[in-house]
């Protein structure tokens, strides 16, 4: 086994070597084959694999909102109904994925750790620049899969601690990191989710609205976009709602989503253009 | 060149392990007990920013004795080796045990390998989803194992603490009481006959695993509702 390779049982001399507090050097050198960025030399090809789509985040008086459908689309296959794709990163920030799901997947995780890893080896916890600039290394390390076809632009947002405010923050294949005011939207249905939070966005929206404004720009979304899941009624699949404010991080139940989107449906019974 | 003169693996031994012992009796000591909800650890330490007591992983903690950098080398290489095998595997497959059993491997190893030992005295508790599934282990600077039940003491002066502890320690005590018994345990006059003590809350420092928490079982006790629990009516 990997971690057992020292002589006489010890733990190798780099599980105790000071300095880098992060993960991902670790790997690095412990187990670079589990490097998602170590990955080289592909031969050229198309490769059919999942996809997710829409991710929309808000941002409110009290922090910030991250929403996702549940669709994941294999060209014109739905191939699966009831993916996440938000996900909490740490106690104050989540991450939502649009891209090929696989590698997005495992960069969470990674990020997930690393993230973790840091705040034990240092004792205190990544400023949200720091956090995000992480992610953007990340995905750089991924930019020889993106000209695969098999991209990941995931969308970060978080409360940061010192400003007291919830932010977000975009990227771009290559790994560049934009800072978003009030709302952002990537994947394939963005463009229409983004439309729907522009003239509906108010400054002064608290975290209830975010979250009604969240799932309308998914709705709209999806009612635009194929690859898009709509809120599933009949098998109760609604999107995945995470709120990040100074208490932290707080994954929304079905129940309150449903309660959500059954609100938005019922709206758009008498005006489907909401 | 003189001749080097023969000196028997066992006075080899000997020596190194009364060096070890002599520098773990010169700390303050730490101990680690269960209570109701999880497993309590507490230690004198006047320092709020060089810790005796850290998280490994979301149900494993760590705690130690001894020499700071020593230890601190081996919070770090833990909290790596759990990393590394959450990520490799899943979460779940990341156990107390195995990480007893490579910090034993490696204290073992440098015990017998280098010419001085570490200085330390550890303790790797895990908790469980009941109060019987939650398992502690003690390491010393040799690479000697112990799976321990109910508490743990460490460092100089252990015995009186041990033996104050042991009378009076219930697992299924809230966490005030055990907290108290702890801080009345930890001022108990030394073997050489000194009076007993008192510890000024800031001196504490003090944590727990606690199972009712959802992913990541560590909390720090600090401040405000550390003294609250020390204040907290029996």
């Amino acid at each position: 086994m990997a971690e057992n390779a020292g002589g006489h049982g010890r733990l190798p001399a780099h599980f105790s070597a000071p300095g880098s507090a992060s993960f991902t050097d670790f790997l690095g050198v412990a187990a670079p084959d589990l490097l998602p960025s170590r990955r080289r030399d592909l031969p050229a090809g198309i490769v059919d694999a999942p996809h997710g789509t829409t991710i929309v985040a808000v941002t409110h008086a009290d922090g910030v909102v991250m929403a996702g459908d549940r669709r994941a689309t294999m060209g014109n296959v739905i191939a699966q109904r009831d993916i996440e794709k938000v996900f909490p990163a740490d106690e104050y920030s989540c991450v939502g994925i649009a891209g090929t799901a696989g590698l997005a997947i495992e960069m969470v995780r990674l990020f997930q750790v690393e993230l973790e890893h840091y705040e034990k080896l240092e004792g205190a916890v990544l400023s949200l620049e720091g956090k995000a600039n992480r992610l953007s290394t990340m995905i750089r390390g991924n930019l020889g899969m993106a000209m695969q076809g098999l991209a990941v632009v995931p969308l970060f947002a978080g409360y940061d601690l010192d400003m007291g405010a919830g932010r977000i923050f975009s990227y771009d294949v290559t790994g560049g990191r934009y800072e978003e005011h009030s709302f952002h939207s990537v994947g394939s249905g963005s463009v229409f989710a983004r439309s729907a939070l522009k003239k509906q966005f108010r400054d002064d929206v608290d975290e209830a609205q975010a979250v009604r404004l969240a799932v309308d720009a998914l709705y709209d979304a999806a009612d635009d976009d194929s690859a898009t899941g709509g809120p599933d009624l009949t098998r109760r699949i609604f999107p995945i709602v995470m709120t990040v404010t100074a208490d932290g991080l707080r994954k929304l139940t079905d129940d309150e989503v449903g309660a959500v989107v059954d609100a938005v449906v019922a709206e758009r019974m008498t005006n489907p253009g909401g | 060149m003189s001749t080097p003169f023969y000196m028997s693996p066992e006075q080899i031994m000997k020596d190194k392990s009364d060096y070890a012992r002599k520098g773990i009796a010169r700390g303050r000591s730490v101990l680690a007990l269960q209570y109701a909800d999880g497993i309590l650890f507490v230690g004198e330490n006047p320092s709020n920013a060089l810790h005796k007591i850290s998280e490994i992983y979301d149900r494993i903690a760590f705690a130690a004795v001894g020499k700071y950098n020593e230890f601190e080398t081996l919070r770090l290489a833990g909290v790596r080796y759990a990393d590394l095998r959450g990520y490799q595997y899943d979460r779940r497959d990341v156990t107390g045990r195995g990480l007893a059993n490579a910090y034993a491997q490696s204290l073992g190893a440098i015990f017998t390998e280098s010419s001085k030992p570490y200085e330390v005295e550890l303790v790797v508790a895990e908790v469980g989803s009941t109060p019987a599934d939650d398992q502690m282990y003690r390491l010393t600077y040799d690479g000697s194992v112990a799976d321990e039940h109910g508490f743990v003491v460490m460092g100089g002066n252990s015995d009186p603490i041990a033996s104050y502890v042991r009378e009076r320690h219930d697992a299924t005590a809230p966490l005030a009481q055990a907290l108290q018994l702890a801080v009345a345990a930890l001022v108990q006059p030394v073997a050489d006959g000194t009076e007993a003590r008192t510890i000024a809350g800031t001196d504490l420092e003090a944590a727990v695993l606690d199972r009712t928490r959802p992913r990541r079982a560590f909390k720090r006790l600090l401040d405000a509702p550390l003294e609250k629990l020390l204040e907290a009516k029996k």
